[in-house]
């Protein structure tokens, strides 16, 4: 984890704020993927969303690719059990009571200036940060 | 209809390897980027500001366009200013992302690895936002 090659992840980051770039200039809208969750499984109110659905099975196709042909991933989960079904609860009500995540708050809202999205972005990552300092200081070690 | 989806596949297909090139997939990486007062490992900021070049010219664009390529009107929110949900989700939301190290995208993405880990964490993830739509969400549901 010492190595810092900043190559892969502004690549990565090209592409993803490309995609919310795209993603905007065609359909109007922005690509936060809390929010494109919520619709493409019809809890927003208005009934199960294409879009929603497109998006989210691209994002599938694309990791897939990407793994398959660019970069082979590699996943370590340190979270236990209890842990993992916490942690996503919280995500899911969170992002939905704070209307977005880091791609719609952080990546689209702060591109646009938002003052909700600028308090919503700093919020979470002080949070988040903090987080991982208390579970370090009460577990040992992350 | 349908160049609006196809757009959106493709716009997705760009999200999903993007998540994966950069690394936001993996969740010890993630959390190595929020462990600011230990071995903190900045390499995930790049991300973030590679993101923002296209996101911000694209804003840049929209401001002088009457409407997108495949609608007839743009569906960005009003600038309004925080309150106190906002700010109440993000403080949940930062929790769950630093406890495991994985936001709605990552994980949707890393369900493409087959490890149980993502497919637990992303059924959580759906069982916060039922309870939000059916606990929270119900007054709006009421007056629409």
């Amino acid at each position: 984890m010492s190595e810092i090659n900043f190559l892969w992840p502004l690549s990565g980051g090209l592409l993803i704020g490309l995609s919310a770039g795209f993603y905007l200039l065609t359909t109007g809208r922005i690509a936060g993927i809390s929010g494109l969750v919520a619709a493409a499984a019809g809890l927003t109110g208005t009934g199960i969303s294409k879009l929603g659905l497109g998006f989210l099975g691209g994002v599938l196709g694309g990791a897939f690719a990407a793994s398959t042909f660019l970069r082979q991933p590699e996943i370590e989960v340190t979270s236990s059990l209890p842990l993992l079904l916490i942690g996503g609860l919280l995500v899911g009500f969170g992002t939905r009571l704070g209307s977005g995540c880091t791609s719609g708050h952080g990546v689209c809202g702060l591109a646009r200036l938002s003052p909700r999205s600028i308090v919503a972005t700093l919020t979470f990552m002080t949070v988040a940060a903090l987080t991982v300092f208390a579970m370090r200081l009460f577990a040992g070690a992350i | 209809m349908f160049t609006k989806v196809a757009s959106a596949i493709v716009c997705g297909l760009l999200f999903g390897a993007g998540l994966v090139v950069s690394d936001m997939i993996n969740p010890a990486r993630v959390r190595a980027f929020l462990d600011v007062a230990g071995d903190w490992d900045p390499s995930l900021a790049f991300v973030m500001g590679g993101a923002l070049i296209p996101s911000t010219l694209a804003y840049i664009v929209r401001n002088r366009w009457q409407a997108p390529l495949f609608d007839d009107q743009f569906h960005v929110p009003p600038g309004t200013g925080p309150d106190a949900r906002l700010v109440a989700g993000a403080v949940l939301f930062g929790v769950g992302w630093g406890l495991v190290g994985l936001c709605p995208g990552p994980a949707i993405a890393a369900l493409t690895t087959g490890r149980w880990q993502a497919g637990l964490f992303v059924g959580a993830m759906l069982t916060g936002m039922i309870t939000y739509r059916f606990v929270l969400a119900r007054p709006a549901l009421a007056s629409r």
